[in-house]
């Protein structure tokens, strides 16, 4: 009797249905899947912010191949991937366990470490840029110690390196928190069974810890390097629009954004820069994903 | 050498100091709780001491110096005068306003579009179901950063580039707010609308009087982070924003930056007029951020 209530109920005013999910459909309609199916389609033509454009075939992706600037944007991209990810996995994950016992003060700090997930990224990237200014406070503390000062932010390697140091702080209250959630679900019993046995801190960390958070420390690589490949803000603000000494620490969504906007935007050209970024992201996952249906069997 | 016999004796001692025990109500040993307050107070200098600097500087004068090795961490004389040269050099309030426009008008959106569509997809019986839903599930999978130029052109064409509106409408009903909407609804129980229909309650009743007081919590999360979403945003309205005059302002403070990349007190205090807002939210509504990490990234 339930059963068929329950179908009553779902199955009355035809019409309205589509009126509650009309304007979200609208919206992610208009504004994300024909933005979506028009750089797809854009990437094969020569359009311009002001001139419509014609199909050009694969002309922009065999310019692409040519790019050095693209080479250079898919390296810094790739490169953020290698330099972020792993830091996001683990420091998050230890910084949970530092903060799970509930001691004294504990909401204080949890909630402290998570200000910088809260700060705009443009606020972040200038605190940063002053404090690894040639004579800002990380210098100053440098040449205190006598190590002397550097420039973080003049050298092309550098600069892409602090800007991961500074993707990683960032992130890291965020991941924290997903952890402190993984954590919440394992069962003490397993670590008193380890320590009855023996095992000391650290090989309980590795032995029960790890394992127990496997698929949450997945979910984090994945989430932190489909974002880590789509960098723009931290190295824009911290490298200049121009993307530093040469250009050499561009980014592939910088390219992007340089490229295809402005009135003499290659909307074109930037539209086949977007598709690559597609690939590159759902090849990501995939890949993440595979990873984990491994070693879950 | 066991851990056990390392740790037995000191475990003894240990009743005698004051009773403070972990989640589980297990005494922690003295030398670990200093090890982790001491773990915790590097982590915190480390995580909030950048906007501490950021504030003593924004409050040093003018004669101070700011670049002084070893560093002063304290202003000598705080002064406001930082924070006036702001409001001088751009228009910084204006700026301020132009992000609460936007980020009030995202929250409204968010909400109201995110619960309708979401109940749709939760408790409406349609053709074409599962076809909505996937549309969602599709678009959240979307990287934005990949049709931002598209957007941009979108929005040409319709006029809107240049104006608030636009800055506003492509993230306005966002699709991982809908399926946690969706989520949301899915999770309450059938029976009390049953007993509303029986009692010939029609589907907007339902909806306002019974399934959205139910889903407060999570409306609550999707409002928070939406005004979030919007104040921080930084490429979007970047690409869509040309005029000064209509900048938000982390446009205003790249601009800032950009043209006076030397005055790192003014720059100071632009950064600590767009952050702090977000702070003294932040510590009025914890438990909402940590909840709405916590859904969002399960069903994100």
């Amino acid at each position: 009797m339930a059963l068929s209530t329950v179908s009553r109920v779902r199955r009355q005013l035809p019409t309205s249905p589509w009126l509650f999910a009309a304007p979200g459909l609208l919206i992610t309609g208009a504004f994300i899947l024909y933005p979506f199916g028009s750089t797809l389609v854009n990437a094969f033509t020569d359009r311009r912010t002001l001139i419509p454009g014609h199909f050009v075939g694969f002309a922009n992706f065999r310019e692409l191949w040519h790019d050095e600037m693209f080479w250079t944007g898919l390296r810094n991209s790739t490169l953020y991937i290698v330099g972020v990810v792993p830091a996001l996995v683990v420091l998050p994950l230890l910084l949970a366990l530092l903060v799970q016992k509930n001691i004294p003060g504990i909401t204080f700090f949890r909630s402290a470490f998570y200000t910088p997930v809260v700060a705009s990224i443009v606020v972040v990237g200038l605190i940063w840029v002053w404090l690894l200014d040639e004579r800002g406070l990380v210098n100053s503390l440098l040449e205190t110690i006598g190590v002397g000062r550097i420039g973080f932010l003049s050298d092309q390697w550098l600069l892409l390196f602090s800007a991961m140091a500074v993707t990683v702080w960032k992130g890291l209250g965020y991941y924290m928190i997903i952890y402190l959630a993984a954590l919440a679900g394992v069962p003490r019993e397993l670590h008193e069974a380890a320590s009855v046995d023996g095992a000391g801190a650290v090989r309980r960390f590795f032995t029960v810890t790890v394992p127990a958070v496997r698929s949450t420390m997945v979910l984090v690589g994945a989430l932190s390097s489909v974002a880590a490949f789509k960098v723009f803000s931290e190295v824009y603000l911290m490298a200049g629009p121009s993307g530093g000494p040469a250009g050499e620490d561009t980014t592939l969504v910088m390219l992007v954004q340089r490229t295809g906007t402005g009135l003499t935007g290659r909307v074109g050209y930037a539209s086949a820069l977007s598709v690559v970024v597609f690939v590159v992201t759902v090849m990501l996952m995939l890949l993440v994903l595979r990873a984990d249906r491994k070693e879950d069997s | 050498m066991s851990v056990i016999e390392r740790t037995r004796p000191v475990q003894e001692t240990a009743v005698r100091e004051p009773r403070i025990t972990d989640q589980h109500g297990r005494r922690i040993r003295v030398w670990e709780l200093v090890l982790r307050y001491a773990l915790l107070l590097i982590v915190l200098a480390i995580t909030v001491g950048p906007f501490v600097w950021q504030l003593s500087t924004s409050l040093k004068g003018p004669t101070e110096d700011i670049y002084s090795s070893p560093p002063t961490f304290l202003p000598e004389h705080p002064t406001l005068h930082n924070y006036k040269r702001v409001a001088d050099t751009i228009p910084v309030w204006d700026y301020a306003f132009n992000s609460l426009k936007v980020a009030s008008a995202n929250v409204v959106t968010n909400c109201v579009g995110s619960a309708l569509a979401g109940y749709a997809l939760a408790r409406l019986r349609y053709r074409g179901r599962r076809v909505a839903t996937l549309v969602f599930i599709l678009a959240m999978l979307v990287p934005v950063e990949g049709i931002i130029i598209a957007q941009f052109t979108t929005m040409r064409e319709l006029g809107l580039n240049n104006t608030l509106i636009g800055v506003v409408l492509p993230g306005c009903i966002g699709a991982m707010n809908v399926l946690l909407m969706r989520n949301a609804f899915l999770n309450l129980p059938y029976e009390i609308e049953e007993a509303a229909y029986v009692d010939g309650a029609n589907v907007w009743q339902r909806f306002l009087r019974i399934a959205l007081p139910s889903v407060k919590g999570t409306l609550a999360v999707v409002a928070i982070f939406a005004f979030m979403g919007a104040w921080d945003d930084f490429l979007w309205p970047l690409i869509v924003l040309s005029d000064p005059s209509k900048f938000t302002l982390t446009i205003g403070l790249n601009y800032l930056h950009g043209t006076f990349a030397n005055d790192e007190r003014l720059v100071a205090a632009g950064t600590v007029i767009a952050v702090a807002p977000l702070i003294a939210l932040f510590a009025c509504l914890q438990r909402y951020f940590f909840r709405g990490v916590g859904e969002g990234a399960v069903k994100g």
